[in-house]
Formats: structure tokens, sequence, C-alpha cells
């Protein structure tokens, strides 16, 4: 409850009024303050709390210093509760009704209901961030300084006070967590920023930089999940990290390949390569990466993207425009055929059977008959019977 | 008084200034990646405090992950690119993510012959949560909707369509643009959709409600009821499934499209 500060409780310039909600009483994390009557007004500011008996007593807390919302069902004879995590408060704070408290967290009880749409509103308005595009008043700075206090544990008397205490423990690990993740965050940020630095310094030289440099910037940017803000280089965003992936998946995959007839779906590839792991998966990003660099490190395998955007590992012996002549004789065989049937007959995934036939269809080879019972090939007799 | 050098002299010197600030630019490129060479490692070692503390929470809490990837996609962080990132390593939110990556496209394959490669986020959510088993993590429908975003990457046509208060998931590289997704959006309420229905709500003219139609026919993901009373209902499968409970083989399926 220290975060809250005195407030006339008009709204500021650029300031909306979201919602507002009777019979709202406030709590100080666990314990009920003198707050015990009021309407709750939502802005896309601020929270604001005026008490119904005395509105000259309002209080309010900017949305900025919200970390994070839940919600708190209702139980006998306790009304449902917002549960609101908050950041520290800053030193430069206006005045409020409360010095301190032990508490990194408030509640907002709702007597007269309401809860639901409300809980909605906030929500909206913590994805929106509406206060960041229209700054009113002070900006208050996050305060650095070390979250201290904590709740000692009350005698336990019974398995319903065993129950409320845990519940306690767990919503301050939470607001603990958060506390801390908040913290990590604005390291994180720092990080972010210095890149861009770099970045510009980059583009600005425009060629001077090093080779080693380049290398060595873009491994940073890899462990900090930063997207390379720099140039398109035909390797993408390609380290050394992928460089040995390539490889390593050259030898993964070459024995699956040759088992698949030399080709397999970039969905296969992930699936096989991370049950195969187990542990320290590739993520999917890693995985083209690393495949957009087999042919420059003249690996036997290759990626092909079909028009379709349908993403292929071959091997380097595969020439899908040969099985191309050998679709083309199934095909002629039985007449016509759909991709589901042509998939069935060679024992290839659907995915990949279309494909080929695409790809025959492209070359000239098939004719296609699209209709509501779907896609059938035929071979292009305006081809061979002209 | 004295009179600024304008000529060819001035112009050398120009040059001169120029590459002598391109030279330091060098060496401040140099610095900063020092710099954020170390930066790096205290990060690294901030993170390992963090993940020593709160690891669990990650692993254990839906809504911590939310705010988690919330606040990273905020400060333009992606802790979900590279299995290699810190973010990855240290508080293995990577592996969690890439997994559910694999088990995802497992049950969109293992489902496509009924769907047509359309399923509700729904339907998924509860197939995936039956494939981890009891003792799995949990999963929230969030987690899905993020690993399903970095699957897309790989090429073979997944992604995400809204639809009335939820969302269809796609695995298939069928072209769906805005008309068919609105028409999806349409047969949502009750699981199937009619021409008099599109021109009615979306004021279409029939040959283009029949046009987006068929193509869902071709693609598999809408079937067609010639025997509803009144005029042809177009069911989507992916909708249905609740009200439809047995298993359906491939043979099963093809046999229901006419």
């Amino acid at each position: 409850m220290d975060r809250f500060a005195w407030t006339s409780g008009l709204l500021e310039l650029g300031e909306t009024l979201v919602v507002q909600q009777r019979g709202v009483r406030l709590y100080d994390g666990e314990e009920k303050v003198r707050f015990d009557s009021g309407v709750l007004l939502l802005s896309t500011h601020r929270l604001i709390w005026r008490d119904q008996k005395n509105h000259e007593c309002c209080i309010a807390i900017p949305l900025s210093q919200v970390v994070f919302i839940e919600e708190q069902a209702a139980g006998i004879g306790k009304s449902a509760k917002i549960v609101v995590h908050l950041h520290p408060a800053s030193s430069n704070k206006e005045p409020g009704p409360f010095q301190s408290s032990k508490y990194s967290y408030i509640k907002l009880s709702f007597k007269e209901h309401g809860q639901i749409e409300f809980y909605r509103r906030l929500s909206e308005e913590m994805t929106q961030r509406r206060w960041e595009n229209m700054p009113t008043g002070q900006t208050i700075q996050v305060n650095k300084d070390p979250w201290a206090g904590r709740i000692r544990a009350v005698g336990i008397v019974g398995i319903e006070r065993k129950l409320e205490e845990k519940r306690k423990e767990t919503d301050k690990n939470i607001s603990e967590a958060f506390e801390d993740l908040s913290k990590l965050m604005e390291k994180a940020k720092e990080m972010v920023e210095l890149s861009k630095s770099i970045a510009n310094k980059i583009k600005e030289k425009q060629g001077d930089i090093t080779e080693d440099e380049t290398i060595r910037f873009k491994s940073y940017l890899l462990s900090m999940g930063i997207a390379n803000p720099v140039t398109r280089e035909t390797y993408g965003s390609g380290t050394q990290y992928h460089m040995q992936l390539a490889k390593q998946l050259a030898g993964i995959l070459q024995t699956p390949l040759e088992e698949r007839g030399g080709i397999m779906s970039l969905t296969e590839v992930y699936c096989l390569v991370n049950r195969a792991r187990g542990l320290e998966l590739l993520s999917p990003e890693d995985l083209v990466n690393a495949c957009k660099m087999l042919e420059s490190l003249k690996l036997p395998l290759r990626l092909r993207i079909f028009d379709s955007g349908v993403m292929v590992i071959e091997l380097q012996s595969h020439n899908e425009e040969e099985m191309v002549a050998s679709a083309l004789e199934t095909v002629s065989e039985k007449g016509s055929l759909t991709a589901d049937e042509f998939a069935k007959l060679v024992g290839m995934s659907v995915l990949l059977a279309k494909e080929r036939l695409l790809l025959a269809e492209k070359m000239g080879h098939l004719c296609r008959d699209d209709s509501v019972e779907g896609l059938r090939f035929y071979p292009n007799l305006f081809l061979t019977q002209s | 008084m004295h009179r600024r050098g304008v000529g060819a002299g001035a112009i050398a010197k120009k040059k001169l200034a120029e590459a002598k600030y391109k030279e330091r630019g060098t060496v401040l490129a140099e610095d900063q990646l020092a710099q954020m060479s170390k930066q790096l490692d205290m990060f690294k070692t901030n993170l390992e405090e963090f993940a020593s503390k709160h690891k669990q929470e990650i692993r254990k809490n839906p809504e911590f992950r939310v705010q988690f990837q919330d606040m990273c996609a905020t400060i333009g962080v992606d802790p979900l690119a590279s299995g290699k990132g810190f973010w990855s390593e240290m508080l293995g939110v990577g592996d969690f993510y890439y997994e559910l990556g694999v088990q995802i496209i497992e049950v969109c394959l293992a489902l496509k012959h009924r769907n047509g490669g359309l399923i509700t986020l729904e339907e998924l959510h509860q197939q995936v949560l039956k494939g981890r088993g009891k003792f799995a993590q949990d999963v929230s429908q969030d987690d899905l909707l993020r690993a399903i975003k970095k699957l897309k990457v790989l090429g073979s046509g997944f992604g995400i369509i809204p639809v009335g208060g939820t969302y269809l998931v796609q695995s298939v590289p069928a072209e769906l643009n805005m008309d068919h997704t609105v028409v999806l959006q349409l047969a949502e309420k009750k699981g199937y959709v009619t021409v008099s229905e599109i021109r009615t709500s979306l004021k279409w003219e029939a040959e283009r409600a029949k046009q987006v139609l068929e193509h869902l026919l071709k693609e598999g993901m809408a079937w067609l009821d010639t025997q509803a009373a009144g005029e042809p209902q177009y069911w989507l499968p992916a909708l249905f499934t609740e009200l439809y409970s047995q298993e359906i083989t491939p043979e099963e399926a093809k046999e229901a499209i006419p």
C-alpha cells in the first residue's frame, strides 16, 4: 500500500476513464486496511480509489507500477479479489497514506461484484499500455533498491490456517519472482540497447568491419536472443554454432534420408532430430539457419524450398527432377492419381507427394483436374499427343 | 578577420578528418564489442542466479511464463530463438517449447486425414495433454500458441486463425486468404455454414461464396452434406469433433467426401 499517493481524483490531460466499480475494499498484501468501502476507477494511466463516504479521501497508483495481476475466486463469506503485484515504490513518489509496507502486492476486494469486467479491462490496459504514449506528469522510475521485509509465519492452528499460510507463501514467492524478473529484464534491456548501438556502428562502416568482429557480434546476439539488426546475408543469422550444427546434421540425417527416398520435409527433420536428442533441443530457427549453410559448407545434403514454401532436406545425390520421370510413369499406369493416392502407392508423405506432382506439372509432364472432389493429376497428353 | 578555407586544401582536410573519424569508429566498435562481451558475462551470472531461485516457477506456472514472454517481447528479446541462447540453456524454456512443437506436429499429422489440416486450439490442447501423460508438466493454450508461432519458420504451413473466441490451428500449406478465414469464422458458431448464410451475413454474391466453399472442400477442410433439409450444408470437421467422438480411419474419411 505504500505505492499509493494522495490525489485529487481529477483526470489529467490525455487520461481517460475506462471502467469504475463501487464497493471495493483494499488490502495491503493480506491485511485489511481502513480503505474499506470505495469506488475503484481504472483509467488509461492509473488505478484510483475514492472513499464512498468521504469524497476528499482519494488515492491513486500509476499503472506503470503494476507488474502482474491475478484473479482470486470468491469463497464462503469472502468476496472475489484481484491481486495486483507491484514494483517497489520510487523514491520520488508523491506522499500517500502509507510510508512503508511489508508487501509488494495489494488486493482489490469486490464486495459488490464487478470483478470479472474490471479484471478484463485492467488486463487490456496492461497489454495496451496506453500511458506510455500519453505521459502525464512525472514518470515513475523503478526503484533499484532490493526489496527488504519478510512475512513471519504466524502460528498454525488447523488445516484452514495451514492453507492460508501456503497461499500467502505462494503469493509472496510469486511476487519475489516478479521482482527479480523485472530487475533481470532491466539488465536485458541494456544489452539490447548496446547491441543496437554496435549494429549502427557496423552499418556506418559498411564493409570495414572484420569478419571476426561480425562473427563475435552474431554469437553475442544469439546468446541473448536478439534479432540481427545489421544485414541480410545469405546465411541468415548463421553463426559458428550453426555451422557446427550443419555438420552434425549431415551425419545424423544421412541414413534416415536414404531410408525415405532421399528427401524429407523440414518438420520431419525437426521431429526426428529433437526426439533423438531428448535434451538441449534445437529451436526451429536453429534448424533452418543450420540447413541454410549446408550447401555452402559442401555437405552431402541440401535445403530446398518449393514454390509453395514447403522446405525439404535432400541428399545431394537426390534428383527430384529425375523422380518426376518415374512419377509420370506411375501416374500413367494408373490413368490418374491424387496426391493421397500417389503417396500411398509410393510410400511417401502426402506433403512431399503433392510437391512432386506439382513439380511434374510445372515441368509440363502432368495436367491437373481441379474439382471439389480433389486435385487429380493426369499425364499431359497435350504435350505427348500433338 | 580570418577567412575560412574553401579551396582544395579545405576539402583535403575534411577528408582527413572523416578518415580519422572512421578510424576512431573502428576503435569504438572494438571497445563496444569488448564491453558487450563483459556485460554478457555479467548478464549470464544474473540469469544463473535468477534461474537458481525461480526456474521452478517458470516450469510450473503458466501465468508466470506468459509474463516472462511478454516482458521479453517488450524489450526486444526472443528467448525461444535458439536452443543455444542463455534463456534456453539456463531457464530451460527452450526445451519446454521445442518439445511441445514436436508434440503439436505429431498430433496435427495424426488427425490431418480427418480434418484436412485444421484443428481447434481446444482439441489440439486436449490431444497434446493426452499424449504427454499424467505426470508431465501442465501446458496452457498460450504455451501452444507460442510453440506454433515458432513452427511457422519450418515452412510446412503452420498458422493460427482467430475464430469466434478461440483459434483454429492450420498445419498444412494450403492457401487460406481473408475470404476463407471469414467463412471459417462464420461456420464456427454451428460447425457448418450454407451459401445463403454467407450471402446474408457477408453480403457476398453466390459465386464468391461457392468458390470459397469449394476451396475448403478440395483441401479436405470442409465436408458436404447434401442430405440436409433445405440447402446443402458445408461442415468443418475441425469444429464438430465434440459431437462426433468416434475415431475415423482414412478410408472412412475418403468415403465421406463426394
